[in-house]
């Protein structure tokens, strides 16, 4: 039906319409007594710029159009980079933010997830102390969601961050590591490879040699001749680092074991804390992000709600949140699968660094559609 | 009016197989008319129309169902046709317009023989250039979804629709994804295929839509022609 939205029947006028309207309108107060500035970024947005900062997944998922004077332009398929943008821009340290509008994503064939949907989120730039202000952030939220039969979950991205930069080996090994952080498939092929390097092949040996002999120059020219933007100086560096690598012994099988044990801890925080802590009596470079974990787990106590058994996954947001980098969390409609995440969010300052100045940023939205389903209809 | 529309390639010599392929299995495909028109006929089975489109086109006709059954390759299938499975049924493999989708690279490029190496080489490409590494291609979907399956970063894809082997000399790419069938342009533009199998191994293949009108006389056409290529569909 015409009149049909994102999990609502008949959502698009009157009744229904006034429902959304006020649902979006009560969370828009909560995030404005809560400091945020209401912001309205635009719904058509440049598409090189979410491109180099999401990749090219993203153009499979967002909607494209072509402007023939401002290029290739998407449909909005988040808040959280505009809104970014904006606050850049603006040049102020700190500011919070709250926005509530469409956001469009393409869906598999065959998915029922809808094309076009709310989000209304709040997002908060620049401020120092990070547990209290991811505590604060989660707080607002589970606020804004109290009455509905959703449960949290939350996790921590700082634990792999850590656990890379904890791993015995050389800097462009934890590089390659971090750079597949989101992509955990790639990430554990990497890992396996560098604790049990495969034997080069016959011609990834030969060039090696060569390398290695200092007759790099006349292996490369008897491969081809030089074509395009890649040079040859760029091989040869790449070519140098093949050699250091394979120079390089293997990370330590007990370090994997212990990265991937850390990354299985799934329990109530205060058991996944002494969990984590457990294994940082091997790992000491882990405690910081341990720290930190039971810091905010004391903040968001602050807030009415028992931190300490809050759920705690230590690999939740390694594959559905792309860019957070520390806190993330979720609320899911547990007895409704039908429904996404009723809500979501994290902190994410690899962001803000990617646009140019790297910013404490913690933010999360809340799909007011999939609440309002969730509630029988009614804020 | 004939009740089922077979679309078979407009021209060339994916058409000439289509008709020989045919021809063996009893059913004769011929042009009528001038040798340029496009117009057709087809003996041996009762209410068929004969429907000359170019192969690009076809799986867009076969997806609406504006079609019933048309002659095109794999790969143009799966690149056009989201779900393919779903949208379109897999009559017969002919045996003949074998291709392979291919990711290539400079011959030259000594340090990138798999595409562990080709997302290395495109971190570290995007550091020196600040710009992800081009892949020129006209099969985006294909080829994203490949990448994106295989964990490959740090790349973005630009549109060739022909000479996509020239795009690395020409500075407009830094890899080609292609069909290729012998290598022979490859190796003609200095370029090398990347080790593991292809992102797609194609061949002209006869599909039925599941969209088109099948009234009882297009059944029965379509029970005719499937008897005589022997494929095991009811």
């Amino acid at each position: 039906m015409v009149s049909d939205r994102a999990y609502l029947k008949l959502a698009r006028q009157g009744a229904g319409l006034n429902a959304v309207r006020d649902e979006v309108g009560r969370l828009m107060a909560g995030f404005a007594a809560n400091g945020a500035e209401a912001v309205e970024p635009a719904a058509l947005l440049p598409a090189d710029v979410l491109i180099d900062l999401y990749g090219e997944d993203l153009r499979s998922r967002a909607f494209t159009t072509c402007d023939p004077v401002q290029g290739e332009q998407m449909l909005r398929p988040d808040f959280t980079v505009p809104v970014a943008q904006m606050h850049m821009q603006s040049g102020a340290e700190a500011g919070r933010y709250a926005y509530a509008g469409s956001v469009w994503r393409r869906q598999e064939p065959g998915s029922d997830r809808p094309i076009e949907y709310l989000q209304c989120g709040l997002e908060a730039f620049g401020e120092a102390n990070t547990a209290h202000a991811d505590a604060e952030i989660f707080a607002i939220l589970a606020e804004a969601l109290r009455g509905a039969e959703v449960a949290p979950v939350t996790g921590d991205m700082g634990i792999i961050l850590a656990g890379i930069e904890a791993l015995d080996t050389t800097a462009p090994r934890k590089a390659a590591l971090m750079r597949h952080l989101w992509r955990p498939e790639r990430f554990k092929r990497l890992l396996e490879r560098y604790a049990m390097p495969p034997e080069p092949s016959e011609s990834r040996a030969a060039l090696l040699e060569a390398t290695a002999t200092g007759a790099l120059d006349d292996y490369l020219a008897e491969q081809g001749p030089t074509i395009g933007l890649r040079s040859p100086d760029e091989i040869k560096s790449r070519a140098e680092i093949l050699l250091e690598d394979a120079a390089t012994p293997p990370i330590p099988m007990e370090q994997v074991n212990l990265l991937e044990r850390a990354l299985a801890v799934s329990a109530p925080m205060r058991e996944a804390i002494s969990s984590l802590r457990e294994i940082a009596t091997e790992m000491p470079a882990l405690s910081p992000a341990i720290d930190l974990i039971e810091a905010r787990a004391e903040a968001i106590s602050a807030f009415e709600i028992d931190g300490f058994q809050l759920p705690f996954e230590a690999s939740y947001g390694r594959t559905t949140l792309e860019y957070y980098n520390g806190f993330v969390f979720g609320f899911t409609a547990v007895n409704r699968p039908d429904l996404p995440q009723i809500a979501q969010g994290g902190r994410y300052g690899a962001l803000t660094r990617a646009l140019g100045r790297e910013v404490p940023a913690v933010g999360g939205i809340i799909r007011p559609e999939a609440l309002l389903s969730l509630n029988g209809g009614q804020p | 009016m004939s009740a089922l529309k077979l679309a078979v390639p407009s021209k060339g010599r994916l058409q000439e197989q289509t008709f020989e392929w045919f021809a063996t299995r009893g059913i004769t495909l011929e042009r009528t008319g001038s040798g340029r028109e496009y117009a057709g006929r087809v003996l041996g089975v009762e209410n068929v129309e004969l429907v000359m489109l170019s192969a690009g086109e076809i799986p867009r006709e076969l997806a609406a169902g504006r079609i019933h059954m048309g002659v095109t390759g794999q790969d143009l299938i799966a690149e056009k046709i989201p779900a393919w499975e779903t949208q379109v049924e897999r009559l017969a493999e002919m045996g003949f317009g074998h291709a392979d989708l291919i990711l290539a690279v400079p011959r030259f490029w000594a340090d990138v023989e798999t595409i562990d190496d080709l997302d290395a080489a495109a971190a570290a490409f995007r550091k020196t250039h600040g710009m992800r590494l081009r892949i020129a291609t006209k099969y985006h979907n294909l080829v994203r979804e490949y990448l994106r399956r295989e964990g490959v970063a740090d790349y973005q894809l630009v549109d060739s629709q022909g000479a996509t082997e020239g795009t690395i000399k020409n500075l407009t790419a830094e890899a080609v994804a292609d069909i290729t069938s012998t290598g022979d342009t490859l190796r003609a533009n200095h370029l090398k295929i990347l080790g593991g199998p292809p992102i797609l191994a194609s061949q002209a293949s006869l599909f039925s839509s599941i969209h088109s009108d099948w009234n009882n006389a297009a059944m029965a056409a379509r029970q005719e022609i499937i008897s005589r290529i022997g494929a095991a569909h009811a």
